[in-house]
This record gives C-alpha cells, sequence and structure tokens, in this order.
C-alpha cells in the first residue's frame, strides 16, 4: 500500500519534471505544443544511444540529456516557434503535430521501432526496506533529483530577477518591454531550459516509462493532463496535478488493471467540465 | 427603385444556395471514376469515406470553429455500431447506417455540452478525452468488439436488397459515393440557410451573435450532434465496404489525421474534406510506397510546411476560386486540381 | 403605462468593489435619454447589466414592466432590447447584406430554419432593403464587411441592432472614433430613428447629447447623481464640477 504511494510519488515526480516546460510554455506563453514528448523523448535517446554505444556512466549522460534538448529547444524556438506565438491555436496544434510526427518517423528510421534499454547502475538497483516500507532505490533517487529541481523552479521564477521578469512578459509582453525587458531572450531562454528539463526526465523515466519512438505520442495525453488539471497559473498547481496523476495511475494499474487508463480520461473530463480552468486555480 | 435593390438582394443573397459549374463538374468527375478506374476502387472508396469524415470535422471546425482532437470518437462509434449490428445478423447496410448515425448522434448531443464551455485548450483535451475514453471502453469490452483483435466475421447483405458488395470494391464504392453525396447535399443545403448563416455568425463574433438574439449553445449543440451523425456514418461505411473493425477506428492518430485532411483541402467551405481527402490518400499511397515505415515524416513535414506558409492564405485563394460568384472562368480553372490527381492515380 | 425600461435598485459589486451603486433609473416610452458620466464612472457595467452580460449582485431590470432580470441575454433581445458596441462587434467575413439577413431572419424566427435558403422569403428581403435605406448602406451591401469605411461600419453597428426591431435601443457611443467628413450622415441617421423605439444614448461628445436627447443622467462613482433635463443638467453647478469640467481636461 505505501509502496504504492511512494512509487506513485516518484512517477508524478517525473511526470512534473517531464511536464513543467509544457506549464510554462502552454500555461504562461499560451501556446499549445503537443510536441513537447519529442524533446523528452530526445533527452531518452541521448542517454540511451551514450550508454549504449559508448558506454558512459548514467549519471554523466543526465547533464546531456539535459543539453541537448534545451539546445534543439533554442534553435527550433528560434527559427520556428516564435513565428506562431500570434497564431491561432489550431495552427500551433498542426505545426505541432506535425513536429510529433516528424520525430516519430525521425527516430524510427534512426534508432529502429524497438524498446531502448537504459540499464541503470547497480547501486541504483534493488530495494531497501524503511520503516517497513518497501522502497525502490532508484525510485529515490529520482524523487531526489526531481524533489530538487521543484524546489530550484519554484525558486527560480518566484525569488530571481529572471523569474520576475518572465512573469512580466507573460502578463503583458508590449508592456515588459515597455520597461526593457527583452521579451524574445526571455520566451527562448524559457523555452529552452523547459524543453531540456522535458529531456531530463525523458532520460530519467526511460527505466520507468520506458523508451521508443512513440514516445511523444504515448505521453502527450499525460502532460497534457498535468498543465490543464492542475492550471496555469503557478507551477504549484501542475505539481500537484503530477502527484495526483502520478499516485492515481500507479494504484489504478494496480488495484484495477482492467479499468487500463479510463479512470483517469474520466477524471479528466470531469474536471475539466467542472473547473476549465484546472483544479488548483485560484478562482478569480 | 427600391424594387430594383430588392431583386439584387434577392438575386445576391441567393447566390451561395445556387450550383456553379465547377462543382457540377466535380460531382460528374467523381462519378465518372465509377466507370473509368475500375481498379482503383478500393481506394476511391477510402477517399468517399474519408472525405465525408472530413466533411463532418468541417461543419464544426469550419462552421462553428470548434477546435476538436477527438472526432474519431464519433467515427469509431459509427463503425462499431454498424459492425455489431452486421456481426449479430442485420446486414441490411442502410440500416446499419442508420442505427450509426444515431448512436454517433447521441454522443455527439450528449458530449457536445462538454465542448460549450472552455478556451480552445479545454476543448481539445475534452475531446480528445472523450475519444481516449470510448477507445479504452472499445478495448475492455473484447466480447462485444473483439478487443484488439478487431471485430471479425462481419458479413453484409446486398444494399436495398439489390446490390451484393463484390470483391473490387465497384458496389462498396458506388455505395460510399452515393452516401457522401447525398449528406453533402444536406449539407451545403444547410450552410447556405439561416441557420448555417447564425453558424458562420458565432464562428466569426460570438458576442454580436449573441446580440442579435442567436441562441449561440443551442445552435452549437444542434451542429455538433449534426457532425457527429455524419462522422458516424463515415465509420460505418468503413466498416460495412471493409467488413472489419478494429480499435484503430478511435485511435488518435485518426482524429490527428481528418484535421490534417481538411486542413490539406482548406476549412471552411465543405469542399475542402473532400479535396484534401483526395490529396492526402494519393499522398499516402505514394509516400507508402516508397517509404513504408516513414510516409509518416512527411506528413508531419507538409503539417508543418503548411502552418509555415500560412494556411489561412493558401485556402483563401482557394475559397476565391469558389463558386459564390457568377465568375465561371475563375471557378473552371479550380476544379481539374482534383479531376487530374484522381485520374493520375 | 409602464416605463419602457426600467431598474428598481440595480447593484453590481466585484469582489470589494461596488460598480454599480443602488441604480434605480427609468427610460420612458419613446424617449431619447443620454447617460452621461466621467470614465470609470461605471457606464460599461450598467450597459451590461442591462443586455444580460453581467449578472446583477441585486436589483430588478424590467423591460416594458416585466421582470428580465433573470433571462439570458439573447432572450433580452428576443423581447425587444437591442444594443450596439462602443468597439465595433461585427462580422468581418459577412457582407452587411447577410449580417442583416441574419438579424432579421433570427428575429422572424427563421434561425433554427435549415432548409430554407436565406433569401426566399419575401418579407425578409424587403425588410433588409428598407433598413438598408435608412441607414444609407444600400450601396456596400455586397462588400466584405472588413472592407467598409469606419463610418459605415458605424451604421452597420447600428444597423444590426436595429434590424432586431427593439422597443429598446442602447447606443453605446455611436460617434467614437467616426471622422469629422463621415459624422454627419452618422448623426443624421441616429436623429431620424423612429420615435416608437426608446433610445438611451451613452455618450462622451456633449454635443450629440444636447442635440438629441431630450433628458440626461449623469452616473458617478457607479451611482445615479443627478437626472433631468438638458436645461437643467447642463446648467446644474455640480456636474459641471464632476463632469464637464473633468471632460475639459480629457
Amino acid at each position: 500500500m505505501l509502496t504504492i504511494l511512494f512509487d506513485g510519488i516518484a512517477y508524478g515526480m517525473l511526470l512534473f519534471v517531464l511536464a513543467c516546460g509544457l506549464a510554462v510554455t502552454l500555461g504562461l506563453m499560451n501556446f499549445v505544443n503537443l510536441a513537447h514528448g519529442a524533446f523528452a523523448m530526445a533527452g531518452g535517446y541521448v542517454t540511451a544511444v551514450l550508454m549504449n554505444r559508448y558506454g558512459v556512466p548514467f549519471l554523466l549522460t543526465l547533464p546531456l540529456a539535459f543539453l541537448v534538448p534545451a539546445l534543439a529547444g533554442l534553435v527550433l524556438e528560434r527559427t520556428l516557434y516564435k513565428q506562431l506565438y500570434t497564431r491561432s491555436h489550431l495552427d500551433q496544434v498542426l505545426f505541432s503535430i506535425g513536429l510529433v510526427f516528424m520525430a516519430v518517423a525521425a527516430v524510427d528510421y534512426a534508432m529502429g521501432s524497438q524498446q531502448q534499454m537504459i540499464r541503470i547502475p547497480t547501486w541504483l538497483q534493488g530495494r531497501v526496506e524503511i520503516l517497513g516500507i518497501q522502497v525502490g532505490l532508484y525510485r529515490s533517487f529520482i524523487i531526489a533529483v526531481c524533489g530538487v529541481l521543484v524546489v530550484a523552479l519554484q525558486f527560480i521564477l518566484t525569488k530571481t530577477r529572471f523569474g520576475s521578469r518572465l512573469r512580466a512578459a507573460v502578463d503583458d509582453p508590449r508592456v515588459a518591454r515597455g520597461l526593457g525587458i527583452n521579451v524574445s531572450v526571455i520566451f527562448a531562454a524559457t523555452f529552452a531550459v523547459g524543453s531540456g528539463l522535458a529531456g531530463l526526465g525523458g532520460a530519467l523515466g526511460a527505466e520507468i516509462l520506458g523508451l521508443d519512438p512513440t514516445f511523444p505520442l504515448k505521453f502527450m495525453i499525460y502532460f497534457l493532463i498535468v498543465v490543464t488539471v492542475g492550471g496555469t497559473t503557478s507551477i504549484t498547481g501542475p505539481f500537484l496535478a503530477s502527484l495526483l496523476l502520478g499516485i492515481a495511475d500507479v494504484a489504478g494499474k494496480y488495484y484495477v488493471p482492467s479499468l487500463g487508463a479510463f479512470v483517469i480520461y474520466t477524471l479528466m473530463i470531469v474536471v475539466l467540465v467542472l473547473r476549465p480552468q484546472g483544479l488548483f486555480a485560484r478562482a478569480r | 427603385m427600391q424594387s430594383d435593390t430588392a431583386d439584387n438582394v434577392r438575386a445576391a443573397l441567393g447566390r451561395r444556395g445556387r450550383w456553379g459549374w465547377g462543382e457540377v463538374a466535380f460531382w460528374l468527375v467523381a462519378a465518372a471514376t465509377l466507370v473509368f478506374l475500375p481498379e482503383r476502387h478500393l481506394i476511391l472508396n477510402e477517399i468517399a469515406i474519408i472525405g465525408l469524415f472530413a466533411l463532418s470535422l468541417d461543419l464544426i471546425l469550419g462552421y462553428a470553429g470548434i477546435v476538436s482532437l477527438g472526432h474519431a470518437a464519433f467515427f469509431g462509434l459509427g463503425a462499431y455500431a454498424a459492425g455489431i449490428l452486421a456481426k449479430n445478423g442485420i446486414g441490411d447496410p442502410l440500416l446499419g447506417l442508420g442505427v450509426a448515425a444515431l448512436a454517433a448522434a447521441i454522443l455527439g448531443f450528449v458530449t457536445s455540452f462538454l465542448v460549450l464551455r472552455g478556451s480552445d485548450l479545454t476543448k481539445l483535451m475534452v475531446t480528445l478525452g472523450v475519444a481516449l475514453v470510448l477507445g479504452e471502453l472499445a478495448n475492455q469490452m473484447s466480447w462485444l468488439t473483439g478487443g484488439a483483435d478487431g471485430l471479425q466475421g462481419i458479413t453484409m447483405g446486398p444494399i436495398l436488397g439489390l446490390f451484393e458488395f463484390d470483391i473490387f470494391g465497384t458496389v462498396a464504392y458506388a455505395y460510399s459515393l452515393v452516401v457522401t453525396f447525398v449528406l453533402f447535399v444536406i449539407a451545403r443545403r444547410i450552410v447556405v440557410s439561416p441557420y448555417g448563416l447564425s453558424l458562420r455568425s458565432i464562428r466569426d463574433n460570438p458576442l454580436r451573435a449573441r446580440a442579435v438574439g442567436i441562441p449561440v449553445n443551442r445552435r452549437l449543440v444542434a451542429v455538433y450532434t449534426l457532425a457527429a451523425a455524419y462522422a458516424g456514418v463515415a465509420g460505418a461505411l468503413l466498416a460495412q465496404t471493409t467488413q472489419f473493425v478494429s480499435l484503430d477506428v478511435l485511435a488518435f492518430h485518426r482524429s490527428a489525421d481528418v484535421m490534417l485532411v481538411l486542413v490539406i483541402g482548406g476549412v471552411g467551405y465543405l469542399y475542402g474534406g473532400l479535396i484534401g481527402a483526395v490529396f492526402f490518400k494519393v499522398l499516402q499511397d505514394v509516400l507508402s510506397a516508397w517509404t513504408p515505415q516513414y510516409w509518416q515524416f512527411w506528413i508531419g513535414l507538409i503539417l508543418v510546411l503548411l502552418v509555415l506558409a500560412g494556411r489561412e492564405r493558401l485556402t483563401d485563394r482557394v475559397r476565391a476560386l469558389r463558386p459564390r460568384s457568377r465568375r465561371g472562368l475563375a471557378t473552371d480553372k479550380a476544379r481539374p486540381l482534383p479531376t487530374t490527381t484522381a485520374r493520375e492515380v | 403605462m409602464a416605463a419602457a425600461l426600467e431598474t428598481r435598485g440595480l447593484v453590481k459589486r466585484f469582489g470589494g468593489l461596488v460598480a454599480t451603486d443602488n441604480v434605480t433609473f427609468r427610460l420612458e416610452q419613446g424617449a431619447r435619454h443620454a447617460l452621461i458620466g466621467p470614465n470609470g464612472a461605471g457606464k460599461t457595467t450598467f450597459i451590461n447589466l442591462l443586455t444580460g452580460v453581467l449578472a446583477p449582485t441585486s436589483g430588478q431590470i424590467l423591460l416594458e414592466g416585466q421582470d428580465i432580470t433573470r433571462l439570458r441575454p439573447e432572450l433580452r433581445v428576443q423581447r425587444g432590447l437591442a444594443r450596439t458596441f462602443q468597439i465595433n462587434q461585427l462580422f468581418p467575413a459577412m457582407t452587411p447584406l447577410e449580417t442583416l439577413g441574419l438579424a432579421v431572419s433570427e428575429r422572424m424566427g427563421g434561425g433554427h430554419d435549415w432548409w430554407r435558403v436565406i433569401g426566399s422569403k419575401r418579407e425578409i428581403v424587403d425588410e433588409i432593403v428598407e433598413i438598408a435605406e435608412r441607414f444609407r448602406l444600400t450601396d456596400v451591401l455586397d462588400e466584405r464587411t472588413a472592407n467598409l469605411a469606419y463610418g459605415k461600419q458605424r451604421l452597420l453597428e447600428i444597423a444590426v441592432a436595429f434590424a432586431c426591431r427593439p422597443r429598446v435601443l442602447l447606443l453605446d457611443e455611436p460617434a467614437a472614433g467616426v471622422p469629422e467628413a463621415e459624422r454627419h450622415e452618422l448623426l443624421a441617421t441616429v436623429a431620424a430613428l423612429p420615435r416608437d423605439v426608446s433610445v438611451l444614448l451613452i455618450e462622451h461628445d456633449m454635443d450629440l447629447v444636447f442635440s438629441f436627447a431630450d433628458r440626461i443622467s449623469v452616473l458617478v462613482n457607479g451611482g445615479l447623481f443627478t437626472e433631468g433635463s438638458v436645461e437643467e443638467v447642463s446648467t446644474d453647478p455640480r456636474v459641471r464640477a464632476v463632469y464637464l469640467g473633468e471632460s475639459v481636461d480629457e
């Protein structure tokens, strides 16, 4: 029981790291980016390739799993995405679905359609018993890493100059520009960091979520749930939604496997109908 | 003077309702393929079905402005309804269409209330969610749907008790084409009616639409229900003519594909779905013959380029050629596009 | 006789802010009534309450003696309460002809009619022609609304509301932003509105108010400050202080 809760929390933390970039682009910048999962997939493959082909230790691949998607995100933002900020949501949806299709086919072509194996280091394998609860070492590791990231993100967004500039840029780009804030640089940096975090999440989660070319499609809906259900006014909302989703998913698969994802989708619809602004959005 | 203006007004208002030469030519060519392209009837059948499916999406996206990522829900429900009916011994095709349309319409009516509220994003998620829930249901209820193995053992009776389906797909294609044509005519009539005009006004400016006394929500519910029924019929056609239904009919990529089809052809003028279907299917055929596994890459690339090039600008150009005025010359130029591609297949 | 439009103790609060403060107001049958007030006085909120865009915190709204406080916006229009918008709210992709046809056929209850072609009913066509002539739109009927001159768009804005054949017409700054050259045409059509339509005019432009209205109400800080004939209000020193003084500054 508590083990399930623990696994659920680890899963939820992972989802948050994967989705928080989307929470910013979609929630704050109002850009419907269905291709977010492609960046996560990129991170996963960076780790897989480095480990399996070049024998790089797991931990050393993680910075690159962050940097490569971040760089890819930066380039794409500068060249393509920025042209679409002002377009209709339909255009954004079409554009990002197109990117997903391309990413899926390209990875399939380059790497094959099979699942990628990522062997985590031996010191992270196995379980230990703490206070009578079976705890997976790797999942503890994920919780620790993601927990640090969450705290860091919250700090950056609320306490630093960059955070306040980002919020200003999002609230009213014109006013922000008038205040001398370079809005497009802030957007680009945010997009890059969000993509990088997704990549890191993809690398960390490859062992738990699996990694194959259809990753962006399979988890797109989960990311979107996190953001829409969590609401878009802060990052605490998506964080709570991630935890909730993680726990519900793990528990659901354990107790009522026959219902599958059914419960989660239904809950999402109910939440969105009752609270279109998200579960944790403050009523205005 | 007064009556002069009145005549002009009447003529201008009626103009949208009249059939242009280009339109007539379009359907004549489609009918001609029945005779002239016998070896392509299987793929033409698919084109007709996808065209109808995209047409139904156009009703809600192009005329009511609702962005849906889960339109496959209605297509899939229609397919399963018709398939299950036929599997259980009720093989009359038209009855199957009716049942499928009804089932999809009911689902559409119920779920329409979910998409009235919220932003584009919420609508997107809710429509997507409905399709996912349905897909999950079909997967779990394998006693009814055959689950992942698909629904097998569908046997169809003859259409109207007269025409048996043949293995070349000629009867199937004729059947799908006629159904699509009939539904198209109805849709075309609807969009030029006062009701259709009110839909366009809602899409353009819901605030003002309310201020002229239009019950916006009721109109949207009605069109969403109608579009769902259309999609259900398209699904039923697929089930009946291929005599097989798999979970694939409810898959996300089907919702995405139909949106792509509509966008290629252009949103908001009914022919977009049909023209898009021709392009899409031909493209898919060519690409998958060339790179069987990776054709999705090129589809994705086309989408990206289409958006970057300014989708609306492109389709506006096509729409400008539409037979809305007496510019017969221009419309003649617009039509051969799908015609020639259909021949080149 | 019942007032054309009446509010009783109308209150609207947004959190702690009182946007409409206990407004009791009568618009008489056939009136030409102007509502003025400095920026932020709550004129827009008041209109939104009347038309049903916002729900009041408390109080009543009556149209021809009937309570419409809880009625949905489109039903108020069907009962005869139409409005124009301060910023044009038109259908850019439609022609004025289609716009008017839409409004007229909606009013005649044809909006759910999905089988008939729009132009096939004689009485609809006749009415479109009549409205087009009244609002001087005849020569631009078949052009895209987005391509019309601003003054024509402004006329269309009023024409659409008029096509709903209202008993009460709310005009929200009809002349706002209209260039001087097109202004005369607009004012002339507004002045020529038939007397059986009661008009409430929300306006900043004092020339228009004085030439058009026979009564004036002054709204300040969400509450009715004073009301009277044009002479009474224009000579009221307190009104000069709170409003006219400010409008000079603007």
